[in-house]
């Protein structure tokens, strides 16, 4: 394997993998909450950061990483406090977010908007061994939230409602979350690109959900479907010349195609195994309608 | 009955909006006893429910639960919950064991689960006749059995009270019957039963008082009203479309 003589590579691979258990592991609560587009909204708000990183010459990553964090804490305060008018609200915080990125890494000395682009679609060779330490402390975080509090985040997610008549911190989750996203956009910045990052955390969450039926399962999938193509979009990304952050992407979406294609038969298989194993539990005596739905479900 | 008060409302106002939707209900639940919450839309029983488990933010009066201050409540473990039920689902598919397992932390610390706890939700899937589902989707679930799986995630905690908005609501005869006798099963183990709901139904006979409300104000408190003329017929049941919020109040039949 010559691709890991080069500590370039090494650090980019690294990356891909955290940027791989990650993303998914953020975006399978995201899903469940229907936020699926909360991490392009941080992403936006990210480059802010980036562009203070470089007019302050302090490290893009934790720069991006604090940014975005304050950009996603503003963004549960708005959903709490302004409802209606919360859209507003966050297209001002996504497009000024999205400026003051270019502003700032203009005003930087030396710097262009060229700068921006290995942070907007992810680069390979920018992966830096302070990057590489920034992005390992970042994903330790993300796991450690996605995985030890998953009861409580999978039952907030679920329902709300609910959660807080148990006595959970409903607020308090909320906002780890949103967090947590947060922090997840700039561990994945420096090998998808800020304006792809959504992709790895909706998407293989997506594919994952075309084969399981519990919560689970989805979340194992997905991170196992993300890490497979972070590595493989790298690695592609690496003999062929090609940016990472769009070929992950266009993995990504390719695994979603597969498995939707794979799922149809499976689900198929799967309910003539339920009506073996349950004789008589849905009558079949009486003849329905081809054109009834199947699952007969009762109106609320 | 015992008289020592698990629920308390005195001279509970809310609005929703601007709109008054509760305007000064007094309301106590005893210890043991099993209270329905009677009117038609609009009346503001699903309202005052959610008022005492702290949904709905009040304007006046005072609310108390256990004997503690609603607001210094923290003991949520002994109340179990069951909304009324939603279409919307999550986006993510969800195990009616791990919906189930929800209702379960709050007996928990930091949402470890022990082998207790995983044996006190499958003993909630029990009781509510679900546990050869344990592993199945919730979306691939009837509305009688989606329902049923929310009142097993309330039981879920074992808790001593339980509230419950509209559980027959959209629920089959079967479910039903399970319902009612889950919902039996459970006072007779000494909880005490706090429901919103639209008609008697098959829960009459287990429901000690009916309080019945009008326009945001308590109109009867005490004995369950008789259902009269078809209403009272073996099998009756209103199918109607829910109205508007802002429609008037629709004749139910409870009162006239």
């Amino acid at each position: 394997m010559e691709i890991l003589d080069y500590a370039f590579m090494q650090r980019a691979l690294l990356a891909a993998v955290l940027v791989g258990v990650t993303a998914p592991a953020v975006g399978v609560y995201l899903v469940q909450r229907r936020q699926a587009l909360m991490g392009d909204g941080i992403g936006h708000v990210a480059m802010t950061g980036v562009g203070l990183g470089f007019l302050l010459s302090w490290s893009p990553v934790w720069m991006a990483a604090v940014v975005s964090v304050l950009g996603a804490v503003f963004m549960e305060l708005v959903r709490w406090y302004a409802r209606t008018r919360g859209d507003i609200a966050l297209a001002m915080l996504f497009y000024g977010g999205m400026a003051g990125g270019v502003m700032f890494i203009n005003l930087a000395p030396g710097g262009s908007t060229s700068n921006l682009s290995s942070f907007l679609f992810g680069s390979l060779s920018t992966v830096s061994p302070s990057d590489v330490t920034a992005i390992c402390v970042l994903a330790a975080f993300v796991v450690l939230v996605t995985v030890g509090l998953r009861r409580q985040l999978f039952a907030v997610s679920q329902d709300e409602e609910f959660a807080r008549v148990t006595g959970l911190p409903v607020r308090f989750l909320n906002l780890l979350t949103a967090v947590t996203a947060a922090v997840t956009v700039s561990v994945a910045m420096r090998v998808v690109g800020l304006l792809l990052v959504s992709a790895l955390m909706v998407v293989p969450v997506a594919a994952a959900q075309q084969l399981t039926r519990s919560f689970a399962a989805t979340f194992a999938v997905a991170v196992a479907i993300g890490v497979s193509v972070a590595v493989g979009g790298t690695v592609t990304s690496y003999y062929q010349d090609v940016p990472p952050g769009a070929t992950i992407v266009l993995l990504t979406i390719g695994a979603f195609i597969l498995l939707t294609a794979l799922a149809a038969p499976l689900s198929r298989r799967r309910a003539r195994a339920q009506a073996a194993a349950r004789p008589g539990a849905d009558p079949a005596e009486c003849s329905i309608p081809a054109s009834r739905p199947a699952d007969g479900k009762v109106g609320a | 009955m015992t008289t020592e008060p698990v629920i308390t409302l005195r001279g509970v106002r809310a609005e929703l909006g601007s709109r008054p939707v509760l305007r000064g209900i007094d309301l106590t639940v005893h210890r043991g006893e099993v209270v329905a919450l009677l009117g038609a839309n609009g009346s503001g029983k699903s309202t005052a429910v959610r008022t005492v488990i702290g949904q709905v933010p009040v304007t006046a009066g005072e609310i108390e639960l256990f004997g503690a201050e609603r607001r210094r409540f923290r003991d949520w473990a002994r109340v179990g919950y069951v909304p009324q039920r939603t279409t919307a689902a999550g986006g993510v598919p969800a195990t009616v064991t791990e919906v189930v397992s929800s209702g379960r932390l709050a007996r928990t610390r930091f949402g470890l689960f022990r082998k207790a706890d995983r044996e006190a939700v499958r003993r909630a899937l029990e009781l509510v006749g679900m546990a050869d589902r344990a592993k199945d989707s919730v979306d691939a679930l009837s509305g009688g059995q989606h329902q049923r799986v929310l009142i097993a995630r309330a039981l879920a905690c074992e808790p001593d009270l339980m509230i419950m908005d509209e559980p027959m609501a959209g629920v089959d005869l079967a479910s039903q019957e399970i319902l009612a006798e889950t919902l039996r099963t459970q006072v007779g183990r000494g909880a005490t039963v706090l429901l919103v709901l639209h008609e008697l139904g098959p829960l009459e006979p287990l429901i000690d008082r009916a309080v019945v409300l009008r326009d945001g104000c308590v109109l009867h408190d005490g004995p369950p009203p008789k259902a009269v003329g078809q209403h009272a017929l073996p099998g009756h049941d209103h199918v109607h479309p829910h109205a508007p919020a802002d429609a008037g109040p629709i004749r139910t039949g409870l009162l006239s």
